[in-house]
């Protein structure tokens, strides 16, 4: 067997992107639109670490997602506070729920 | 078939399997412990990549400290026994079939395109002080954080120009952006005092 390329790092970060782009947009529950947010941004990194391994992009691709890293975890604790206040108040996080500014 | 592309072939179905059991999954408590598989198992694909200090970062920060805080949420925002948030079978149809499409785009662009043709690092970049058979990114990762790049400059043909610029100032651009938000985010999740009870 040929030994692993570019190209299987990039199936896997589809594959990871698109579920976490499905499970954004069918989970009714809060922390399950934040799990697909995680992963979407996980493939996103994949991304970055196999093209700093395979091109010439070197040391930079793995500092980018470094900071990738980072901003997952600060969006996490924003995220979840706001999660936290809207289950305060509404009893649920069901994000159907959060439609009082529907037109 | 060597050893390293046994343990890429483990780790890419690990992750990308348990990345559409995230998705196909009811229960949010599942949905973590299926979260924690695909991000440990996409850290081992960063080690296998060479990019040792990235893995560990995933493990460290991602799978110890965003998923705990994640499965804090589902703890303290427990839903009632008369509160369905299923999914309708229906959307779940649809949105399958969405992703399906979605997926097929992604994957036969990635096919499509040579990448044969990037420049390939043939000569996997020399790493500061730390021979490249040791994978050891540790060193250049924190010279360019704080503004060195000798991988980029100890190879340099010649004296003129410049040297590389490292990530000096998004580093802490990004470090006081993370104390800003932890500070925000304990401001609005703080208990509220309910006024007149």
């Amino acid at each position: 067997m040929e030994g692993v390329g570019l190209t299987e790092y990039l199936v896997v970060a589809g594959i990871l992107f698109v579920s976490g782009v499905v499970c954004m947009a069918t989970k009714r529950n809060a922390i399950g639109v934040l799990m697909g947010v995680e992963l979407v941004l996980n493939g996103a990194n994949v991304n970055f670490v196999a093209f700093s391994r395979y091109t010439k992009l070197g040391l930079d691709g793995q500092v980018i997602s470094l900071f990738v890293i980072v901003l997952a975890a600060a969006e996490a604790a924003v995220a979840l506070a706001i999660a936290l206040n809207f289950y305060n108040n509404h009893l649920t996080i069901d994000v159907d729920r959060g439609d009082e500014l529907k037109g | 078939m060597s050893g390293a592309n046994f343990l890429f072939w483990v780790y890419a179905l690990a992750a990308g399997g348990s990345a559409i059991a995230v998705v196909l999954t009811q229960n949010v408590v599942r949905m973590a412990f299926w979260l924690i598989v695909s991000l440990g198992s996409t850290a081992g694909l960063f080690f296998l990549l060479g990019a040792d200090f990235v893995g560990a970062a995933q493990l460290l920060v991602y799978v110890g400290g965003t998923l705990v805080l994640l499965i804090f949420g589902v703890m303290l925002t427990a839903s009632g026994p008369f509160i369905n948030m299923k999914t309708n079978p229906g959307e779940l149809v649809l949105a399958g079939v969405v992703g399906c499409a979605l997926l097929g785009v992604i994957l036969s662009t990635t096919g499509a395109v040579a990448w044969d043709a990037l420049p390939s690092s043939q000569h996997q970049q020399k790493l500061g002080f730390n021979p490249p058979e040791d994978g050891s990114t540790l060193r250049p990762l924190g010279m360019s954080f704080i503004g060195l790049r000798p991988d980029k400059d100890l190879d340099r043909k010649g004296t003129s120009g410049q040297l590389s610029t490292g990530y000096l100032l998004p580093f802490e651009i990004v470090s006081v952006h993370l104390l800003v938000v932890l500070v925000g985010a304990a401001y609005l999740a703080r208990a509220k005092r309910r006024q007149g009870s």
